[in-house]
């Protein structure tokens, strides 16, 4: 009887999770016209792989994935990345093909020089004339790779900044600079990104440097400057835990994404932003199809698909990122449009600068240096910890060895 | 005769196949990349870099060990203690050792964030008390704790097999020739036990040593470990050929630490060590 009570209990919990998160869900109305349009496409049945990063994409109150698969019939293949960097392994170490790619700014340069993503058709994104707002980002595209225009290639999901988030409640003064970040009173309440690129763009800003700096003396200085600020505030080097981290009010600082820091402030109005005076990195993140894909059409129908007003809206509502696209910058209902961190003055961003694809050994090189940054300066004690360990080990070893021939020795008697 | 050794190979086969294709095949692969460079040439470049990390290395080795010991300690006892007592206590603690290996190893980490973090449990419950937050998150100890909590089901398994499995006559006899309690586990039990705690050491030891996740969650990426530095190089740096050098030379050392362990504990007859 217990047994049998305890199977059904099983049963009940069990069947409860299947049934709990399959709620109604309610499509969008789309225009007799658009949903004409993807139905003539002809992609029915076709699959489509889309590699995105994560929590990039609305999948709450409008399931953006779900309707497109409604309305062209083609089948989605959704997966994300945590940064460029992974994605960019993942790429090019072949054994998969995607369709559509999300890279960043410099990430796009290196796939064009590489050859590894291909010119869009904008014949079939119709979209992108209607509403990708030119005359304000415009500019971010109008750069040559190898001969080869970067708007060919990329089409803008979204823009943002970097950008310095604090917590009131124990900060008092407000900063306005990166350099609070190597402040030994908040020793351990510092997170900075853990990607190399974004984390030394802070040391750089400080130095006055480049951002694309290609000089190996620059990256030394800037490593030592992180390297100090790890011995002295002892940063953690975190991605998405930034939210958690920052939210609970365990950390008090963090640079990280002006869109994310809306959304941390939704969960704790404690948190404030400021833009350091030095600068910041300001971004882009742009759709790209690669060379490898396996349905060029269905990719340009998705892209064009992320342009439609209705879809671009609950986008922009779920990621909080800034939008080019201006069927949302002009609706009413966009709650976003009066945020300053996301939208942010001019004056807010006067030292901006944006990554630029480097030379792979320019890169290695940071790479190292990053490693040795986060490896820490604990060679000197370790050493000498390891050689006594080493010396136990020798001693115990020759003391078992003699030991060994010694009873050998009663054994052969 | 024949036949059954026919047999013997198709029984076998599988397995054959099995490690060609995914240990053979892959350690080859981690030669090839650790000896050549992204064009494909041949090159001793990766190696000598190793030489930058031989701190992070050592430190490596320092966790590993100082986790193995402490998994040692607290399994040991229990181990002994599990063998002599009652055949259904021993069958469900066994089965409360195992319980936690249900769930995954990543889930488990994450949860011990929530616990040792700033406003976790442990330091909610101590704030009741007035007592000020202690950092317990991203320090050495955190992650020597993940590493514990997660490998000690392994040290506990092995020796308590050969625990349960020891002949008790000899425990008898020794008790017969007049030994006494302590003395009857230090000549007696602790050689012949040898078997499950160097098998112990060896599964706990070796994932310690090349962990990753452990670090990057409980250490908040303050404490970098040799794992961190090659799936650094897999996943940010995109340099195949130094991860694999690294990884190389991990193995390397791995396998010299296990041959000291092993030349200590090999007497004669035991057998059934798994290294």
């Amino acid at each position: 009887m217990k047994k049998f009570l305890a199977f059904l209990l099983t049963l009940v919990i069990l069947l409860s999770a299947f049934v709990l998160p399959s709620f109604a869900y309610d499509y969008i109305e789309f225009s007799d016209e658009t949903v004409e349009y993807y139905k003539s496409l002809g992609l029915q049945g076709t699959k489509l792989n889309v590699y995105n990063w994560g929590e990039y994409i609305s999948d709450e109150e409008v399931d953006v994935v779900k309707e497109f698969e409604r309305l062209t019939g083609c089948t989605v293949n959704y997966t994300t990345f945590e940064s460029n960097e992974n994605m960019y392994s993942k790429l090019s170490g072949g054994g998969v093909s995607y369709d559509v790619i999300v890279p960043s700014d410099y990430v796009v340069e290196k796939l064009i020089t590489e050859g590894m993503i291909q010119k869009i058709d904008f014949n079939n994104i119709p979209n992108y004339a209607k509403y990708f707002d030119s005359e304000q980002y415009g500019y971010l595209l109008e750069d040559e790779v190898n001969g080869e225009a970067i708007k060919d290639y990329a089409v803008i999901y979204n823009v943002g900044t970097t950008i310095l988030i604090y917590n009131t409640k124990y900060v008092e003064e407000k900063p306005d600079s990166w350099s609070v970040l190597w402040d030994e009173q908040y020793k351990g309440k510092v997170l900075m990104f853990n990607n190399p690129r974004d984390t030394f763009a802070i040391a750089q800003f400080m130095l006055g440097q480049d951002l694309n700096s290609t000089d190996p003396a620059d990256w030394d200085a800037a490593a030592e400057l992180l390297k100090e600020q790890r011995e002295k505030v002892q940063p953690s080097y975190v991605m998405d835990e930034v939210f958690v981290k920052m939210e609970s009010g365990d950390y008090y600082f963090a640079a990280y994404y002006a869109g994310d820091y809306e959304l941390m402030y939704e969960n704790n109005s404690d948190l404030d932003y400021v833009f350091p005076k030095e600068g910041v990195n300001s971004f882009y993140d742009a759709f790209c199809i690669p060379t490898a894909t396996q349905n060029k059409k269905g990719a340009e129908a998705f892209i064009n698909f992320m342009m439609e007003p209705e879809i671009a809206l609950a986008n922009a509502e779920y990621i909080y990122y800034a939008t080019p696209n201006k069927a949302v910058l002009e609706n009413d209902e966009y709650s976003l449009a009066d945020s300053r961190a996301v939208y942010p003055e001019d004056s807010d961003i006067a030292h901006s600068q944006t990554f630029h694809n480097l030379p792979n050994e320019t890169l290695q090189y940071m790479n190292t240096l990053w490693m040795k940054v986060k490896g820490g300066n604990n060679s000197e004690w370790i050493y000498r910890i390891f050689f006594i360990c080493v010396a136990t080990i020798f001693a115990i070893i020759i003391i078992t060895v003699i030991r060994k021939r010694e009873m050998k020795k009663y054994y052969d008697i | 005769m024949k036949q059954s050794s026919a047999l013997k190979k198709l029984i076998n086969a599988p397995y054959i196949l099995w490690s060609v294709i995914f240990v053979i095949a892959p350690l080859i692969m981690v030669i090839y990349y650790a000896f050549t460079d992204s064009t494909g040439a041949f090159t001793y470049d990766n190696v000598k870099s190793i030489g930058d990390y031989s701190s992070t290395f050592i430190l490596s080795v320092g966790y590993g060990a100082v986790a193995t010991l402490i998994c040692l300690i607290i399994a040991y006892p229990f181990a002994y203690f599990l063998a002599h007592t009652g055949v259904s206590f021993q069958r469900m603690s066994v089965m409360l050792v195992m319980l936690p290996m249900w769930m995954s190893f990543l889930i488990r980490t994450y949860s011990w964030m929530t616990i040792l973090g700033e406003s976790g449990v442990i330091n909610t419950f101590l704030g009741l008390f007035g007592i000020e937050p202690l950092p317990m998150l991203n320090t050495p100890g955190a992650v020597i704790l993940g590493m514990v909590y997660n490998f000690l089901p392994y040290m506990i398994l092995p020796i308590y097999t050969v625990m349960s499995k020891m002949d008790n006559s000899l425990i008898e006899a020794a008790q017969d020739l007049g030994c006494g309690k302590m003395h009857c586990i230090r000549k007696v039990i602790m050689p012949l036990s040898v078997p499950g705690v160097v098998s112990g050491i060896t599964m706990v030891f070796v994932p310690s040593v090349s962990t990753f996740y452990i670090t990057q969650k409980l250490g908040g990426g303050q404490i970098t470990l040799i794992g961190d530095v090659i799936e650094g190089q897999f996943q940010t740096a995109n340099n195949y050929n130094l991860g694999a050098a690294l990884s190389l030379l991990l193995m390397v050392m791995i396998l010299i630490c296990l041959g000291v362990l092993g030349y200590f504990t090999d007497s004669e007859d035991e057998g059934g060590v798994l290294i």
